[in-house]
């Protein structure tokens, strides 16, 4: 079975419909988050510190809390709202009713998800240009990681989602996954100055660096041409792997 | 033939949800699925409409196999769902909006559309508030308009009148009389026997996932019973010897009280009379389906003779 991209937009249609409404609540708070993380440390842990990776703390911070912006916009749309509405509201039960099948309504949320990371993501961009802290050009070449980086986390969200039993478990993702992602992805400080040997690895191999990785090199970091092409690689394949994983998975949950 | 069921299964393990089902649906019927919590008539439904894949045997809807046809028989059905699956913060308009799109249905003729169905189904007057503001009868009323979005030759009911007051139902039924007389085919499943009663041209009767009984109201009354139905209070310990008198007589018993079935209630009577002189009569009655429910899938009575 393929997917049917009218039917997937209708199921994007859906959550957009509903969000419109109340996006003030839903969306808003989530837009300042990293705003704040950036006035807190990169101006208040920042007049401590001269530079850092060869420029101002300030600057150094900017381009991976993009990332991070674009993490948090796709991880709650297909967590705990993906979770309530294949087990609580049965929206997916009353869409596959109609021609929409298994692999639309997955099409759809992950779309869905990717709006939600680029809006957060894209944002904060336009803040970032605002403040000087990324001149526009550079501005315009991280726009499409956003997206890129929300494909990643909406593709590990939903994998996961689909396949736990009670909504519990999303704070064991949220602490014990996306928290320690956060502060050990090149974001806060550069990895490769402070690891060394199997802990390099480890990090290597954690989600998130890849996309703050390429989000350095959009904003003019000198970044290895071979290095990126890994980063992009891994976000393909890991999202791709894991998209097949939930297309099987959501199909067993939705045909029973 | 709008729907086939030929030796239908659908197992869960080792548990058999559906088994053996075989049923057919002419165009135009009103056909109803019967039986207690947990016989098998939701399940029966999503193998129809394809959400569920059969373990065994074979669905045709429209003459089209349905797990070969899935989107295009699904373009042409509706249905509504046990559990009303709407969006609250959205109003009733919004939500068949959102709807509409899941067909594909152009913004023009959709608009046309819910114009069509908020006068349908009385919704007008709270056609612009929040879904979760509405009662319960509207919310129902909603849901159904959201299955008739795509003007379906089958709609599929799941206990559309369940946890209803007496008014909503009246009212929904007499709106799939009014489908009916446009040439909908309507498959339904409940566990109200009137329900059933003023709705179904033809019924099974399904428990434990298999088929009990089938054929109309009238034909399954006449034939798991008798037309007449008599109630009456035994003495207690009376019951079987006064059965066991009576003889071959289809009874069902619950405590004092014990139904029995014949063509002559009256002449029932007065054997009945006979046997236990201290019987009292409780009511001469017409046989509904809700005995003959109870005699093919009533646990808690006892079935005599």
């Amino acid at each position: 079975m393929t997917v049917s991209p009218r039917h997937a937009l209708a199921v994007w249609w859906r959550n957009f419909a509903m969000y419109r409404r109340s996006w003030t609540l839903n969306i808003l708070p989530n837009f300042f988050e990293p705003v704040l993380y950036l006035v807190s440390m990169g101006i208040g842990v920042g007049a401590y510190i001269t530079e850092m990776g060869g420029t101002s703390y300030l600057a150094f911070l900017a381009p991976g809390l993009v990332a991070v912006a674009a993490m948090n916009g796709a991880s709650f749309e297909v967590t705990y709202n993906a979770f309530v509405r294949l087990n609580f509201e049965k929206t997916y039960e009353s869409m596959l009713t109609t021609p929409i099948q298994p692999e639309d309504v997955l099409a759809g949320e992950i779309l869905w998800a990717l709006t939600r990371a680029t809006i957060y993501g894209g944002a904060f961009l336009i803040v970032l240009t605002a403040w000087g802290l990324v001149t526009p050009l550079h501005a315009l070449l991280a726009f499409p990681l956003v997206p890129l980086a929300g494909l990643l986390f909406a593709s590990i969200g939903i994998a996961f989602s689909l396949r736990i039993p009670t909504i519990e478990l999303f704070s064991f993702y949220f602490t014990l996954f996306l928290t320690p992602l956060f502060l050990f992805s090149d974001v806060f400080f550069p990895l490769k100055e402070r690891l060394s040997g199997v802990a390099l690895v480890v990090a290597e191999a954690l989600p998130l660096l890849h996309p703050v990785r390429l989000m350095r090199a959009a904003f003019g970091a000198d970044v290895a041409p071979a290095l990126l092409l890994f980063d992009a690689a891994y976000i393909f394949a890991l999202s791709a792997l894991l998209l097949w994983v939930a297309a099987r998975v959501i199909r067993a949950r939705l045909r029973g | 033939m709008i729907v086939r069921c030929e030796r239908v299964s659908k197992r869960y393990g080792e548990k058999f949800a559906v088994d053996g089902l075989d049923l057919e649906v002419d165009k135009g019927q009103c056909f109803g699925l019967l039986g207690p919590n947990g016989a098998g008539k939701t399940t029966a439904l999503k193998l129809i409409y394809g959400v569920t894949p059969p373990s065994a045997g074979r669905i045709l809807v429209f003459d089209q196999d349905i797990t070969t046809h899935t989107r295009e028989i699904r373009a042409r059905l509706g249905v509504t769902l046990q559990e009303n699956a709407l969006i609250e913060v959205l109003s009733p308009v919004e939500n068949l909006r959102v709807f509409g799109r899941y067909h594909l249905i152009p913004p023009a003729a959709l608009e046309q559309r819910i114009a069509e169905l908020l006068d349908f189904l009385d919704l007008r007057s709270h056609a612009r508030l929040p879904v979760k503001a509405l009662s319960g009868g509207f919310q129902r009323r909603l849901a159904i308009a959201m299955s008739l979005m795509n003007g379906p030759e089958l709609l599929v009911l799941d206990e559309p009148t369940t946890g209803l007051d007496p008014a909503v139902r009246l009212a929904l039924w007499h709106r799939v009389r009014e489908l009916r007389r446009a040439g909908t085919t309507v498959l339904l499943t409940t566990h109200y026997m009137d329900e059933a009663e003023r709705l179904c041209d033809e019924l099974v009767v399904m428990d434990q996932g298999k088929v009990v009984a089938r054929g109309s109201p009238p034909e399954l009354i006449r034939d798991v019973l008798a037309p007449e139905a008599l109630e009456v209070e035994l003495p207690a310990g009376r019951h079987a010897d006064v059965l066991a008198r009576l003889g071959g007589v289809r009874a069902l018993r619950s405590g004092a009280h014990l139904m029995l079935y014949a063509k002559d209630a009256a002449a029932l009577l007065e054997a009945v009379r006979r046997a236990e002189p201290e019987a009292q009569l409780v009511a001469v009655r017409p046989t509904n389906l809700e005995d003959v429910f109870l005699a093919l899938t009533g646990t808690k009575l006892e079935g005599g003779a």
